[in-house]
């Protein structure tokens, strides 16, 4: 049986990578990534006090997080498509004018 | 050390360089399959812990479907690799110093709220993808039907955006 605050801190690791690449990250397909990043570490600790506590709850908000997940990654990424096909780039520091 | 706590600790580490390589890497296709191998490492701890049916729908729709479709648009737009320039890698040292700060917070929360979280543990076996399914289709019946509606509005805004406006 593995400890639930390794698992939290496991989360807590991965959620601070996740931030640092988001703040570090010049390629905005990467800083999309490293949003899924941090996602992904906040299903680990739902999961985990799920388990923890012995109740499904976390399990099932761990799939509606999922769900979100998905329909942002096909917004955002539709985004991503227009941005790159207006600016010939996709390096957020050139992504710097409201209007073109 | 127990076998659990072994197949933890592999999985641990390779999440936690997967997110690392995610950061190393300078080409996005590279960040990419980085963050599968993220995924996939958390899939396994999912299983570790007993859900096994949130364990497939991450390898199913997160690193299936969500990264098929991150790759696909990495190659759709020829996306190289990344420049930095000296502002940016200035950001980095601020960055890396709120990022320490955010960890310090998260784990003197962690270290503060442990008794409580280890006094709430109790081992069970609890039937994971029958209860999930019941709690699902019984309790969170419309904030699930609600998802359904949130994903045809996130297909119509991709559509939108994704199509060429005609000249």
């Amino acid at each position: 049986m593995v400890p639930t605050n390794y698992y939290v801190i496991l989360s807590a690791i991965l959620f601070g990578l996740g931030v640092f690449a988001f703040v570090f990250k010049r390629n905005i397909i990467t800083i999309f990534m490293s949003i899924e990043l941090m996602l992904n570490a906040v299903n680990l600790a739902f999961v985990a006090f799920s388990q923890a506590l012995g109740k499904l709850d976390g399990q099932v908000f761990v799939l509606f997080v999922i769900v979100v997940a998905a329909a942002e990654a096909a917004v955002g990424l539709g985004i991503i498509i227009l941005i790159a096909r207006n600016r010939q780039s996709l390096n957020v520091e050139r992504v710097d004018l409201l209007k073109l | 050390m127990t076998a659990p706590l072994v197949v933890f600790f592999v999985l641990a580490a390779l999440a936690i360089l997967g997110a690392l390589s995610l950061i190393w890497q300078k080409h996005p296709i590279h960040s990419a399959l980085s963050l599968i191998v993220v995924m996939v490492a958390l899939a396994g701890l999912y299983l570790l812990m007993g859900a096994e049916f949130v364990a497939a729908v991450q390898i199913i729709v997160y690193s299936g479907a969500i990264m098929v479709l991150f790759v696909l648009v990495i190659m759709l737009l020829n996306a190289g690799i990344e420049e930095h320039t000296s502002i940016s890698k200035l950001a980095g040292v601020p960055g890396l110093l709120l990022v320490i700060a955010l960890a310090g917070f998260i784990a003197a929360t962690i270290a503060r709220s442990s008794e409580t979280v280890q006094a709430a543990m109790q081992t069970g076996a609890i039937s994971s993808t029958k209860g999930i399914s019941n709690m699902v289709f019984r309790d969170f019946v419309y904030p699930f039907e609600l998802t359904s509606f949130l994903i045809l509005v996130a297909i119509m805004g991709a559509l939108v955006l994704a199509q060429r406006e005609k000249s």
